[in-house]
């Protein structure tokens, strides 16, 4: 294996360089070099015992902390990790990277194709939660280490962090597990769907060639993010937050306008978000959660994998009000460990807050995961 | 005794029925103080549940293996025999189904351990007796109305429940109110009267298999047929 390491110093990001890889996807298709964009926080230490993986969500980064310079706000979960946060940098060697098919840097349809000049747009090939797993592998390898302490995620992260506990338990510790699910359900790929229509019935986009033109299908993608968002919160926060109040004026337009304050925000998430991501990688991760399903064989896969599992602590957490991925998809994973004696913590997290509970204020949730992660790693430290 | 000094008082009877090194779940198992005290004292491995949230997070906090769930309805999941000791304590009077969480104590763990306060005691027959009232003491300490035990017995029914069951009493610990402790099998009389507390461990019987001389199978009733 070929590794070579760059900085970025446009993204201030750490670039690592996989040449001539032949990493075969589970599609079949084989990407003969790829890239990952990543960022550490903290040090390793000499036994390299506190390295610490965090899996970005759908539309996440590799700025999980600090100053994020493509959106110029902070990392998306500075609140968690950081120097005494509860994913502590003081103790820790944090890694996240950008997933591979995402925008921020790594190997992507917004990326240039091996030896060409041209990006891959609608060319590049189908990947899957297996595969970024299987290509974050390689960059802990490369990194030099042997074992990771703890992978956690929240959404399509937690889909990574459990991708991890099915094809590399002998490389970590525990996961924590955080809104996620055994699969995407059929609402949940339903959604989606309406998102990608959305994108792909925008005229700009052009089967994904539209970077041709240095254009960009926005209208379609913030749809798309638009239905999203709504996905991610929940009735009782929309209400607590927006009610019926109207934005700007103190009467109805009788018109189209974005009258509400509802509307408003919405249409804010929408354009924001188009100034930061990129169109084909909506599609291509929308998909790669779409095609995650371990519902009929997660259990076999843990009672029989090869390599060995049995040391592996889990925490499961969800919230009341996630209807994305409700408590019974988490309870699901639960009972399936606890069917095999596995080490599994599980809680459900009482808030309004919906899907995106995982990022916001929950005190709760700092509790556990610090106290979770402080009480084991004392344990492989005696 | 006050109520945290009798869960203390319980939770080092209990320890004194576990043997090293096993496997232990605790129902309703709080912030994991007892899982603390087997780890620390019987190097156990441990696992809970736990119905509060709050105590639930505790818990996990603590690094102990929680889940937070209701042992009425979670308990299915566990696999046949994947504890060594399943432990209930203070807690069979408050569960909708008592036969029910028993059977499956004794499904899910090779032995039981469970404790209860005894409705027998001489007290609370004295209350209802003299007042007419549901008695309210220091062990069953709700009123009628806001009770969370909504299965109250006797350490005579337990014993005939266990009996009807087909489970062994292995070993039996009684308390006084003053909190002096005996062994309930071997103080026959008044054990119902006085025994303000009482655990259990508990575990099936072993059936020799029947052997049958006869060309037709006819089974004698009540017996039991092992596999």
């Amino acid at each position: 294996m070929k590794t070579k390491f760059t900085t970025d110093t446009k993204l201030e990001s750490e670039i690592a360089y996989f040449e001539n890889i032949n990493l075969k996807l589970e599609s079949g298709d084989i990407i003969d070099s790829f890239k990952l964009a990543f960022k550490t926080y903290g040090k390793l230490n000499v036994y390299k015992t506190n390295a610490i993986l965090v899996c970005h969500a759908l539309t996440g980064d590799q700025y999980v902390a600090g100053n994020n310079p493509i959106t110029g706000r902070e990392g998306w979960w500075s609140r968690m990790v950081g120097p005494n946060k509860p994913i502590d940098t003081n103790k820790f060697f944090v890694i996240c990277s950008n997933v591979l098919g995402g925008c921020a840097g790594s190997t992507g349809p917004k990326e240039l194709q091996n030896g060409s000049d041209v990006a891959y747009g609608g060319n590049f090939p189908s990947v899957t939660i297996k595969d970024m797993v299987k290509a974050q592998s390689l960059l802990i390898e490369s990194l030099n280490i042997e074992k990771l302490f703890s992978v956690i995620g929240g959404s399509m992260g937690a889909m990574q962090a459990l991708q991890w506990a099915i094809d590399f338990p002998d490389k970590i510790l525990n996961i924590i597990h955080i809104a996620g699910a055994l699969k995407h359900s059929a609402q949940n790929i339903a959604f989606h769907e309406v998102g990608r229509q959305a994108i792909m019935s925008d005229p700009i986009w052009k089967n994904g060639k539209y970077f041709e033109n240095n254009e960009v299908p926005e209208r379609g993608l913030s749809v798309a993010r638009m239905i999203a968002h709504i996905t991610y919160l929940s009735e009782n926060a929309m209400h607590r937050k927006f009610g019926r109040k109207l934005q700007s004026r103190d009467i109805i337009s009788f018109g189209f306008d974005a009258d509400f304050q509802v509307e408003s925000y919405l249409r804010y998430q929408g354009k924001s978000f188009v100034e930061r991501f990129d169109a084909n990688s909506y599609l291509y991760l929308t998909r790669a959660m779409d095609y995650f399903d371990h519902d009929e064989t997660f259990r076999k896969n843990i009672e029989f994998s090869h390599n060995p599992n049995n040391h592996l602590k889990y925490l499961i957490v969800s919230f009341t009000s996630d209807w994305l991925f409700p408590t019974i998809e988490s309870k699901m994973i639960v009972n399936q460990l606890n069917s095999l004696s596995r080490e599994v913590s599980f809680l459900e997290i009482d808030t309004d807050k919906g899907h995106d509970s995982f990022l916001l204020e929950e005190p709760q949730l700092d509790d556990v995961i610090k106290g979770f992660l402080t009480n084991n790693y004392a344990k492989i430290d005696e | 005794m006050n109520k945290i000094n009798s869960i203390r008082k319980d939770w080092s009877l209990i320890e004194t029925l576990i043997t090293q090194d096993r496997k232990i779940l605790d129902i309703g198992c709080g912030d994991g103080g007892l899982m603390e005290q087997l780890e620390n004292n019987r190097n156990a491995k441990t696992h809970g549940i736990e119905l509060n949230r709050d105590l639930a997070a505790n818990a996990i906090a603590r690094g102990f293996n929680v889940v937070h769930g209701n042992a009425e309805l979670d308990l299915s999941q566990y696999s046949n025999n994947s504890f060594d000791y399943v432990i209930l304590s203070q807690t069979l009077q408050a569960m909708m189904k008592p036969k029910d969480i028993l059977s499956e104590l004794l499904r899910i763990g090779s032995k039981a351990i469970v404790s209860f306060p005894n409705f027998g005691h001489w007290k609370i027959r004295l209350q209802l007796l003299i007042s007419g009232k549901m008695p309210v003491t220091e062990s069953l300490p709700y009123t009628w109305y806001d009770t969370p035990n909504i299965h109250f017995f006797t350490i005579k029914d337990f014993l005939n429940l266990c009996n009807e069951m087909n489970i062994v009493i292995e070993k039996s610990i009684g308390l006084t109110s003053k909190g002096r402790q005996f062994d309930i099998s071997e103080s026959i009389t008044g054990v119902n009267f006085f025994t303000h507390e009482a655990i259990f461990l508990l575990s099936y019987k072993n059936f020799e298999p029947i052997k049958i001389k006869s060309s037709k199978k006819v089974f004698a009733k009540n017996s039991v047929i092992a596999n």
